[in-house]
């Protein structure tokens, strides 16, 4: 890699007021600020966006593929954090 | 945990080879069942070798027939007849950038890297689609190129955005969005001039003439001669054949061109009732062959032109970097 190949960004568009920032895609640039110009450029163009993000590639943590079946476990055996696991008796309103 | 970001990833994360035979062939089921279930296979994911080998050369030849691309076109930003016409067409080749730079993320999804993909490119290691190696004689081919070749790269492109590598198949919604653009604006041109003058007309005629068939051979070889279909089909990178995608575009077109009030230059073409489809005369493969080798019109100029233009930016790559590494200590210029 040469002292030219600039880092890689990622772009978290937000689409308008009151919907939170989504990942747009990734782009190469060499600082922040240029990362932001660019972003505008190439992810919104027709007016796709009214915020921008970027984020250092390199600063991401996530987690691993492989851990999928005991990282996300804890949340399958436990249906009581859903509503429907409660038995309501017919006509009891607003619950 | 991994403490590194999706795209480093792919690179190390690799086939995860070291766990040997047994682990392998339980990734190779959760990847064949993920195909199966039509869901999405993601960066980091195990996948087979030859499945993300694939996706780069494909990814890459795509990323880079969006960037040769702008080339014929942009040959008449200057002399395009009205300032509405200019902006129209400035608008479009830069959207042929951003479909190159959202599709060369994708590949670096995969781990390849950018500098390699461009060098690749430079060199001819790595193809971009033969249809850009044609010239743009007069302004009617640049309406000719937004109908027939946009057109045909829409009727590629839709299905591809159910592809069963994430990336790619995002990418593709986005570049599906802004094509439709493309296509209409290259028509409107057309119409205009097959509406005007008788001269304006012949110009219009002219085109399309001359672009047909170079936009039918953009679905590749025909099925029987194809020689990675099968596979990339078995993976759901591919949906259809490309003779099916041929003979939708030339369902497609034909009543198009009627009411262009142009015709298209095949004898052939015409309506078989029977397989509810246009028939058409046949296609001349050794041409194909030929520009695929390198002997087209503008093979040779387009990738000097490209060259040139990486070459000539060089130093504006430099001063980035180095005002970067100047003003800003805590972003790493080189990449960990
Ligand atoms: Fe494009
Ligand atoms: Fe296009």
């Amino acid at each position: 890699m040469t002292d030219t190949d600039w880092p890689l960004w990622e772009v978290f568009v937000r689409s308008r007021r009151g919907l939170s920032h989504t990942h747009a895609g990734s782009l190469h640039a060499p600082d922040a600020e240029f990362a932001l110009r660019n972003a505008r450029d190439l992810y919104t163009r027709r007016g796709e966006g009214v915020s921008i993000w970027v984020v250092p590639s390199s600063a991401i943590t996530a987690s691993s593929p492989d851990e999928k079946d005991p990282f996300f476990e804890p949340a399958a055996d436990k249906p009581y954090r859903h509503p429907t696991f409660y038995e309501i008796p017919e006509g009891v309103k607003h619950l | 945990m991994a403490t590194a970001a999706a795209h480093q990833t792919a690179r190390t994360h690799g086939n995860a080879g070291q766990e040997g035979g047994i682990a392998d062939e339980t990734y190779q089921r959760v990847f064949d069942a993920t195909v199966a279930a039509d869901e999405r296979i993601e960066p980091r994911d195990w996948m087979p070798d030859a499945y993300r080998a694939t996706l780069v050369r494909q990814i890459a030849q795509h990323a880079h027939s969006e960037i040769i691309g702008m080339q014929p076109e942009a040959n008449w930003i200057t002399r395009a007849p009205s300032l509405r016409r200019k902006a129209i067409l400035m608008a479009k080749v830069q959207d042929e950038a951003g479909h190159g730079l959202y599709l060369y993320s994708a590949a670096e999804t995969l781990g390849a890297s950018r500098e390699d993909l461009l060098d690749k490119l430079h060199t001819g290691r790595q193809k971009y689609s033969s249809i850009f190696n044609y010239p743009t004689l007069t302004w009617a081919d640049v309406g000719a190129i937004g109908w027939l070749v946009d057109g045909a790269a829409i009727t590629n492109q839709v299905p591809l955005c159910r592809c069963s590598y994430g990336p790619y198949a995002r990418a593709m919604v986005r570049v599906c969005k802004e094509e439709s653009f493309h296509q209409r604006q290259g028509y409107e041109l057309l119409l205009a001039l097959s509406r005007g003058t008788p001269e304006q007309h012949a110009m219009a005629q002219d085109a399309v003439d001359r672009w047909w068939w170079p936009s039918l051979m953009m679905f590749g070889p025909p099925d029987d001669e194809s020689a990675h279909s099968a596979q990339s089909m078995a993976w759901k990178i591919k949906r259809h054949s490309n003779d099916e995608l041929r003979r939708r575009f030339v369902d497609i077109c034909v009543p198009q061109a009627e009411s262009l009030g142009l015709t298209l230059p095949d004898p052939d073409l015409k309506w078989n009732e029977e397989r509810g489809h246009y028939d058409f005369g046949p296609i001349d493969w050794t041409e194909f062959k030929e520009v695929l080798k390198g002997n087209g019109p503008c093979n040779e100029q387009r990738i000097t032109q490209r060259k040139r233009a990486h070459d000539e930016g060089a130093w504006v790559r430099e001063a980035a970097a180095a005002y970067a590494a100047k003003h800003s200590p805590r972003t790493e210029v080189e990449q960990a």
